[in-house]
């Protein structure tokens, strides 16, 4: 094979086109892996969230006959499902990664077990009205990159963005100073939530037109990385998801065209995670207070 | 007297878990009577599907082997303040490991059983060493790096399962040999299960671990690291090694789990080896306190609801899903202990994890 014909088959606006529409929920669930983690909460729960937010924007937008509704509906829904979450490791002070395991086998759990309850079935729900293109990309792609600029600015340049990063680096300090940590813990979480519920919004009524069972298929982990890869940074999980959406992207259009088999393409997001972990490309280091819950009086 | 002081501490540390089993039950009820489902119907249909005849019985504890197993990996990671979350991708490598050796022809049993056990268990310390040695040198979160682990054995199992091993066409690797079987028992008694030895194996295997844990130096050092490590290092303790240590003795945990489904229940690897081992054994773990006896006890609970779920689904019409449900809503109420401590007004807060 030509190598020029490979690159070619690479590098066109195809590739390009679907690389931003896989990278879509990728940095809706980054983007609120970020408000979350920067708050001091871990969110492995990214997963879950998405999947409950596609559940629910399929089986608003088949009762209401409206997508948009649908993606109203998960947003709201995944930013309650945050809530227990939220709850669990604010208020409780639950271990936060077991919180996410058991949120992420309740919304797959749930998911199929509503699937059921609904449509009668345990695969696929039937279609429903899926959004409409706005010019060459569905709306939610257009949203994330939107959400990407107002989340830099909310974090970066507003004094609630400061609230948060002090929040999740030295809450004790953050406490002292009059700021409520819990509050800012609550709202991230739920952010957290809402975005990625969008991001599972966009895969079930925006690029298809039907729930099925397990659907995001690991990319709230893969949002994760991106998160981390872009060192908890809007753009750089920005870039990060545009990088591991090109690999998904490329291991769908290389199929049977490259030597290389796809499930090597397929392990490319995780192998960058660890190694930007291992700061070998500059160490990503996650917010200070990340994962540890908040006693008052207690350091 | 002495005594009397054991069992308060016992029925203190069971009761957590019994109001987290009840509570998710209650929730249960509830997720049940919003759909119209009957209640009483459902969970006893359950409680028959999982104890209701030796069959029954067995395929119950067939479902628990793997969770024992896991369980125990996660526990014992626990148990030096480490969080092996990426035990579903150690059980799988290990799963392929052992699949592969135990094809391997002209060995007797007494060398190729022990062979493959050891080559799943190797495959399971494996699969996170990375993860343990950027944990222990760096200080890298190890529960970021073992979940990103799992999506590479996804990956790589596939592949090799997919385009190595297997015969074209087939989703599976071709069976073991038998010499590399883990017996079912049913060799010797009249029933259908699948029940093997390797039960048996993870009841040695808790036992050991509970040895380990409490009666040896290495299982001291890893506890004193797990309750506090700098006090560890001032106390002489090389935190650096036990890290290690800990979490590929977890890997390799985790990696037997992976044996027994292959040379019990399979005989081969297959795609969907694994529903989720790794990802229960979080929620054994955490339910049987991280203790070797919680955790076998967790594990039957568990793997009771997993093997009595198709029984719930044909006699009440329950979508087995519902065990997820009330799985995760356990997990949520063991995380969330401090809720119970608050009701019950516990003085100490944090307990043992």
């Amino acid at each position: 094979m030509e190598i020029l014909e490979v690159l070619k088959q690479i590098f066109n606006l195809q590739t390009f086109s679907s690389t931003l529409r896989m990278a879509t929920p990728l940095i809706l669930a980054a983007l609120g892996g970020i408000f979350s983690e920067r708050s001091g909460v871990i969110n492995i729960a990214l997963e879950g969230m998405m999947l409950a937010g596609a559940f629910v924007a399929v089986v608003v937008s088949h009762f209401t006959a409206s997508p948009w509704l649908g993606v109203v509906g998960a947003v709201i829904f995944s930013g309650l499902f945050a809530l227990i979450h939220a709850v669990v490791s604010i208020e409780y002070h639950a271990k936060q990664v077991v919180s996410g395991v058991a949120l992420n086998m309740l919304a797959a759990g749930g998911t199929v077990f509503l699937l059921n309850i609904l449509f009668n079935t345990s695969g696929t729900s039937p279609s429903v009205n899926s959004l409409s293109y706005w010019g060459n990309f569905k709306p939610t792609v257009y949203l994330a990159l939107v959400a990407v600029g107002i989340t830099y600015y909310i974090l970066f340049y507003t004094s609630f963005g400061l609230r948060v990063r002090s929040v999740g680096e030295h809450p004790h300090a953050a406490d002292s100073l009059g700021i409520s940590v819990k509050k800012i813990r609550y709202i991230c979480v739920v952010t957290s939530g809402m975005l990625a519920g969008l991001g599972g919004a966009h895969m079930s009524v925006g690029t298809l037109d039907v729930f099925r069972e397990g659907m995001t298929a690991g990319r709230g982990f893969i949002a994760l990385a991106a998160m981390i890869f872009g060192k908890w940074h809007p753009v750089g999980a920005l870039g990060a998801s545009l990088l591991f959406g090109f690999f998904q992207a490329l291991q769908i259009r290389l199929q049977g065209v490259l030597p290389i088999p796809g499930e090597f393409i397929q392990m490319i997001p995780y192998i960058f995670t660890v190694i930007a972990l291992a700061g070998v490309i500059g160490k990503a280091t996650p917010p200070q207070a990340s994962g540890k819950p908040f006693k008052k009086g207690e350091r | 007297m002495f005594e009397n002081i054991e069992w308060k501490k016992i029925m203190k540390e069971l009761s957590i878990p019994l109001l987290a089993i009840v509570s998710s039950f209650i929730i249960g009820t509830i997720v049940l009577l919003a759909t119209g489902y009957p209640p009483v119907e459902t969970y006893s249909a359950l409680l028959k599907g999982a104890f209701g005849g030796l069959n029954n019985i067995s395929d119950t504890l067939l479902a628990s082997t793997p969770l024992i197993f896991t369980g125990l990996a996660v526990a014992f990671a626990f148990r030096c303040g480490l969080f092996n979350i990426g035990a579903e991708g150690q059980i799988i490598v290990a799963g392929l490991a052992a699949a592969w050796v135990g094809t391997w022809t002209g060995l007797p049993l007494v060398i190729h059983i022990p062979l493959t056990l050891i080559a799943a268990a190797l495959a399971g310390a494996l699969w996170i060493f990375i993860p343990a040695f950027l944990k222990a040198k760096l200080g890298v979160h190890e529960v970021i790096t073992t979940i990103m682990f799992n999506y590479i054995a996804f990956s790589f199992t596939a592949y090799f399962n997919l385009k190595v091993l297997a015969k074209p066409g087939q989703i599976q690797t071709p069976d073991i040999k038998s010499s590399a079987y883990l017996w079912r028992l049913s060799n010797w008694i009249e029933m259908h299960s699948y029940l093997n030895l390797g039960f048996i194996l993870a009841l040695l295997v808790a036992g050991f671990i509970y040895y380990l844990l409490w009666k040896t130096t290495i299982g001291y050092e890893i506890r004193a690291v797990g309750s506090n490590a700098d006090a560890a290092e001032y106390g002489g303790i090389d935190s650096t090694k036990m890290i290690l240590v800990a979490m590929l003795i977890s890997g390799a945990l985790a990696g037997l789990g992976g044996a027994e489904r292959t040379m019990g229940l399979y005989h081969n690897f297959r795609n969907g080896f694994s529903p989720g081992y790794g990802f229960t054994g979080i929620a054994v773990a955490l339910l049987g306190r991280n203790h070797p006896v919680g955790v076998v006890l967790a594990a039957i609970l568990f793997g009771a609801l997993t093997n009595g779920r198709n029984y719930m689904n044909m006699l009440a019409g329950v979508p087995v899903d519902l065990v997820n449900i009330l799985q995760a809503i356990i997990i949520l109420f063991v995380a969330s202990d401090l809720l119970f401590r608050r009701m019950l007004n516990y003085k100490s807060e944090g307990g043992q994890n």
